[in-house]
């Protein structure tokens, strides 16, 4: 199973109010998901050539600030520090490489989430109602956000193997389904396009692999036809961007996916029951997203 | 009238009140308030009453009907009317996939559109779509008909035994051995009966198409044997 939900505002005046209509499409996927859960939101973008990095430890009190202060020394710039239960969102001015390097010397068990200009990703095991709670998901302003509600099936009830997980700069994936051919598209990433891995998870390759699409040159657009051809298995896909989302079945479209959209925004949700709250849906257009067929929004 | 509040009774309270019924039983109107999406609303019912759902379901909502009207307001998740044995059941907004599945008989009306596989192995069961159906629709129908005003998407009637299918718009592609057939007094009375009982006016047998199976891939052909892989 897994349920996912996404939320993407065409009027500017919803923004205050993204996290209080989000909240309860994630809540109506509890049935579906109740392993783990998590978001993707992009709010508060970061200025100029600053970076945003969301940053997860499996201890709550980790020491967040000691981090932000070693890391401003070593690079020689001004790290700010948001701190959010068990993650934390840095923004920088610095090179994403640099940064990854100098985690994985000195905080190896610190796990990178998110990395963009907008994008924040957070996640952890338990009940959507617990994660919604845990990072104050209700209270939260943002011009689009991506959930996930996750049964697991493909590998374990980790933080790390919740979804969405992080495709690229402001890039993020969350999947409902299995792929087949996960092992051996894993290894082949790995060999010829230099992927690391953290999970075992079979969306994690699947992010990898639109990853390494994008840095090959395609556009999002590409990048997804390009995995309707090498990804096998069962797939509802919805991706996070920049500045819109789009949503991807597998050609044969087993896994349940809702689109509706009105003039104020545009909602997907693997069961209708996550859309019926949002204001003027009975007026919205309400369809299924049909199989092998890209829909995006924004500059997707 | 009976009203059940679904935010206030437990949804298998609802079901085996419903199973319990009797014909000749007094309550024979049924009103079912804030179903909010939930799953198997009004499965199993086996009693000659009509009962309305005010507003939308989740999956599998009056499967195996028997002999019951059924109303949902909203709009239905997958799985609608699965299995149905006889009755009417109607929606008045769109339904998910697999739609009327292994139907045996009895109306199946949606007056929005019905995504992918509507009418899956459908065997007796009648299917009236007001808008459009998806992909797959009527995968390997052995019996019934279905009529769709709208279009039809990818593979219609694929490996189809003996279900008719009606379609007014377009079709994007047909199935394995499911082919256009002629309209004839059978067929021509087939889209009349079904409008009617539908309740849908203003349109005539002439604007619609007629498929069926070429019923080539009935039997195991010797010489066909490198084709089945």
């Amino acid at each position: 199973m897994c349920g996912i939900v996404g939320l993407y505002l065409k009027n500017e005046t919803l923004r205050p109010k993204i996290g209080a209509l989000f909240a309860p499409m994630l809540r109506e996927m509890t049935e579906r998901g109740p392993d783990s859960a998590g978001i993707a939101i992009y709010r508060n973008p970061a200025s100029g050539s600053a970076l945003k990095v969301t940053l997860a430890h499996d201890d709550a009190r980790f020491d967040w600030a000691g981090l932000a202060a070693d890391l401003a020394q070593a690079l020689d710039v001004e790290v700010a520090v948001e701190h959010l239960s068990t993650h934390a969102v840095l923004t920088l001015d610095g090179e994403e490489t640099v940064i990854r390097q100098w985690l994985d010397r000195h905080h190896p068990d610190v796990r990178i989430t998110a990395v963009g200009q907008v994008i924040e990703i957070f996640k952890e095991v338990g009940l959507p109602q617990q994660v919604i709670d845990r990072f104050g998901i209700e209270r939260m302003t943002g011009s689009h956000i991506i959930g996930h509600t996750r049964m697991a099936t493909e590998s374990a009830v980790t933080t790390a193997g919740s979804h969405p997980f992080s495709t690229g700069s402001d890039l993020c994936l969350v999947h409902n389904g299995s792929l087949s051919n996960h092992p051996r598209l894993r290894d082949w990433l790995k060999r010829h396009a230099g992927m690391r891995f953290q999970t075992e998870n079979d969306t994690e390759v699947a992010a990898a692999y639109l990853t390494w699409r994008l840095a090959e040159g395609d556009g999002l657009r590409e990048a997804l036809g390009h995995a309707l051809r090498d990804l096998d298995g069962f797939y509802t896909f919805a991706i996070g961007t920049r500045d819109g989302f789009a949503v991807l079945r597998d050609p044969i479209a087993c896994k349940p996916a809702v689109l509706a959209e009105t003039d104020d925004w545009v909602a997907m949700a693997s069961e209708y029951r996550s859309l019926a709250h949002l204001p003027g849906v009975e007026n919205a257009k309400v369809w299924e997203p049909a199989p092998a067929t890209i829909y995006a929004w924004g500059s997707a | 009238m009976e009203i059940v509040d679904l935010d206030v009774t437990p949804l298998r309270e609802l079901n085996q009140r419903l199973h319990d019924l009797r014909a000749g039983d007094n309550l024979t109107a049924w009103r079912v308030v804030n179903p909010k999406g939930r799953h198997n609303v009004a499965v199993g019912v086996d009693a000659p009453v009509s009962i309305t759902i005010d507003g939308h379901v989740g999956y599998y909502c009056a499967g195996m009907n028997s002999q019951a009207e059924i109303v949902i307001t909203g709009n239905a998740g997958p799985g609608l009317a699965e299995n149905m044995m006889s009755g009417v059941v109607r929606v008045k907004g769109s339904a998910s996939q697999y739609a009327g599945a292994t139907g045996r008989g009895g109306l199946l009306v949606i007056e929005g559109d019905a995504a992918g596989r509507c009418g899956i192995s459908m065997k007796g069961i009648d299917i009236v779509v007001r808008g459009s159906v998806g992909h797959m629709s009527a995968f390997m129908g052995q019996a019934g008909r279905l009529l769709v005003c709208g279009d039809a998407g990818e593979a219609l009637g694929d490996s189809l035994y003996e279900a008719r299918l009606y379609v007014r718009g377009t079709v994007a592609g047909l199935g394995a051995d499911c082919v256009e057939r002629p309209l004839g007094d059978t067929e021509r009375a087939d889209i009349t009966e079904l409008l009617a009982r539908a309740g849908i006016e203003g349109l005539e047998p002439e604007d619609f198409r007629c498929y069926g199976s070429a019923r080539q891939l009935y039997n195991f052909q010797a010489d066909k044997f490198h084709a089945y892989g």
